[in-house]
């Protein structure tokens, strides 16, 4: 797995909400191609994060991606690095239609014809959403929003998904099938993907490296196999 | 009184009914694409709208026809509403409903000031945007002013309906207003989106005072202000949260309106917008959702 010259780079990274500091000096890397999972109790910074590289919480740090700084850039510059942030609770436009929500996952492109193309391309690994492309998206059950949520990342193009908890009140079938969906994409289209999760089982099967966070720092790093064997954390997060 | 129905009358009084529910639903519509994206009611939309038609006034007077002035009105009305939200509104951006909805009271004072200090506060008067005759359908003779304000306000309603279902930068306001901080992941300019909307809602105004003066024999700095009380009105009895609703509130109201202050002698023209006062009431305690309204539900 590439390592040096991540694709994705936090250096020191911290960020506070108001007055209250979330994240004290996180680094992380995440190499081109690669999925990369967040591990960590509630409130440890997993969220705030993710948060930190897309600019949605004030947050002071190096960040680079693809080699260039995307610390200081709104949430709209970032979405132009072609990085696509699912946030927490799936970031479902929900008053507008299926249809709707995949063509502002293109929002920031211009190219018309690759736009129809990629279209194609994600209904092929979503194929039920083509059939509900006039279904107001609101109206979805929370596994079929998580999936129209990657979905309309994917229209995005990007070089990077940030995956805010995807397994969030879904039934283990659901997030198996997602999880599933996500390894596919990276292992056929390259697609980088840093996910933050509470179900580490799983996020480390598909994950090749985690970091561990507590309290707002990296705590343990490593890869999946090593932290699977991992005393403390085998006892913290995966439960046995 | 129900015994002695007059069809061609009802058939009068129904279209100028719809012709005045017409021009409220534009203003209405202004009012709810506002109260959608920023989540409080526009108090200085009328008085911005009474400044856009002293603007065409002022136009009209320098020699352009009312056409050309409606149309650089528009322009100029859709520039400064996208200024007005950078200027006043952006700084706000943040802030708690209550301190946007003081800005915009605030804002009331200070457009409708402004236009008494430009234009002096002597009435005048707009010239029709149609013609004054009468046009006979199926017998019944309506007035070619009614049935034009009743195109126009259709017309600008289909408009606004085509570029939020149909234009990319539609579905990006629609989301906006719905999900800023999720539509900012998408990469959107959430902020310009609610400048825009501004915009849009200062043009909508605008043709709403442009058809209400030249109706009047005169009209002064309160122009709007009765239009408003009934927009918001329309906008209540349709949902506030609804464009639709707010149309069609709107030309219920008119209807409304016109045919209990035709038919029911008491209330004639004085107690019309008392009535107003009344739908909205009603509205609020019977089904403060509106007619095209969701109940609000939240997630916690």
């Amino acid at each position: 797995m590439p390592e040096a010259g991540g694709l994705l780079e936090l250096e020191g990274v911290e960020a506070r909400y108001g007055p209250v500091k979330a994240l004290h000096g996180v680094s992380l890397t995440v190499g081109d191609g690669e999925i990369v999972a967040v591990l960590g109790a509630n409130g440890a910074g997993k969220t705030t994060t993710l948060r930190a590289i897309s600019g949605t919480v004030r947050r002071s740090g190096a960040i680079r991606f693809a080699g260039k700084s995307v610390a200081g850039r709104s949430p709209e510059a970032v979405a132009r690095f072609g990085i696509a942030h699912v946030p927490e609770g799936r970031g479902t436009l929900s008053e507008l239609s299926v249809a709707e929500n995949l063509r502002l996952g293109a929002y920031v492109r211009r190219d018309r014809t690759s736009i129809r193309e990629d279209e194609r391309r994600v209904l092929g690994h979503f194929p039920w959403l083509g059939d509900r492309g006039g279904q107001r998206a609101g109206t979805l059950s929370g596994g079929e929003q998580q999936m129209l949520a990657l979905a309309r990342a994917l229209m995005l193009r990007p070089r990077l998904v940030l995956l805010d908890e995807p397994s969030l009140g879904l039934a283990p079938k659901v997030v198996a099938e997602i999880f599933r969906i996500v390894r596919e994409l990276n292992e056929r289209e390259g697609l980088s993907v840093l996910v933050v999760e509470q179900n580490a089982i799983i996020a480390l099967e598909a994950a090749s490296r985690a970091y561990v966070l507590e309290a707002g720092r990296v705590a343990v790093e490593g890869g999946s196999d090593e932290l699977r064997r991992n005393e403390s954390v085998r006892r913290s997060y995966l439960g046995y | 009184m129900l015994l002695a129905i007059d069809w061609t009358e009802l058939a009068q009084q129904t279209v100028i009914g719809l012709s005045s529910g017409g021009l409220w639903a534009l203003l209405a519509l202004a009012i709810v694409l506002i109260y959608r994206s920023t989540g409080v009611i526009n108090f200085a939309q009328g008085e911005m709208a009474m400044f856009s038609t002293f603007i065409a006034w002022s136009l009209i007077n320098h020699g352009l026809s009312y056409w050309e002035a409606f149309l650089l009105t528009l322009a100029i009305s859709f520039a400064g509403g996208i200024g007005i939200e950078r200027a006043v509104i952006r700084p706000v951006e943040r802030a708690p409903v209550l301190t946007i909805v003081i800005v915009t009271i605030g804002l009331l004072f200070v457009v409708d000031g402004a236009a008494r200090w430009f234009w002096s506060s002597e009435t005048r008067s707009l010239p029709n945007a149609f013609s004054t005759r009468p046009i006979t359908i199926a017998g019944v003779a309506f007035s070619i002013q009614d049935l034009g304000n009743i195109a126009v306000s259709l017309g600008v309603v289909a408009l606004l309906a085509v570029l939020f279902r149909f234009t990319k930068v539609g579905l990006a306001l629609r989301a906006s207003a719905v999900n800023p901080e999720e539509s900012r992941l998408l990469g959107i300019r959430v902020s310009w989106m609610l400048a825009l909307g501004w915009g849009l809602a200062a043009a909508m105004g605008a043709v709403s005072g442009m058809l209400t003066a030249p109706a009047l024999a005169s009209f002064d700095q309160n122009l709007m202000q009765p239009v408003l009380l009934y927009a918001l009105a329309g906008a209540v009895l349709g949902g506030l949260e609804s464009p639709l609703g707010a149309v069609v509130g709107s030309l219920l109201l008119g209807v409304f309106v016109n045919l209990t202050g035709t038919y029911i002698g008491w209330i004639g023209t004085d107690l019309r917008l008392p009535l107003a006062f009344a739908v909205i009431l009603g509205v609020l305690l019977v089904r403060p959702s509106g007619l095209f309204g969701r109940p609000s539900v939240r997630r916690v």
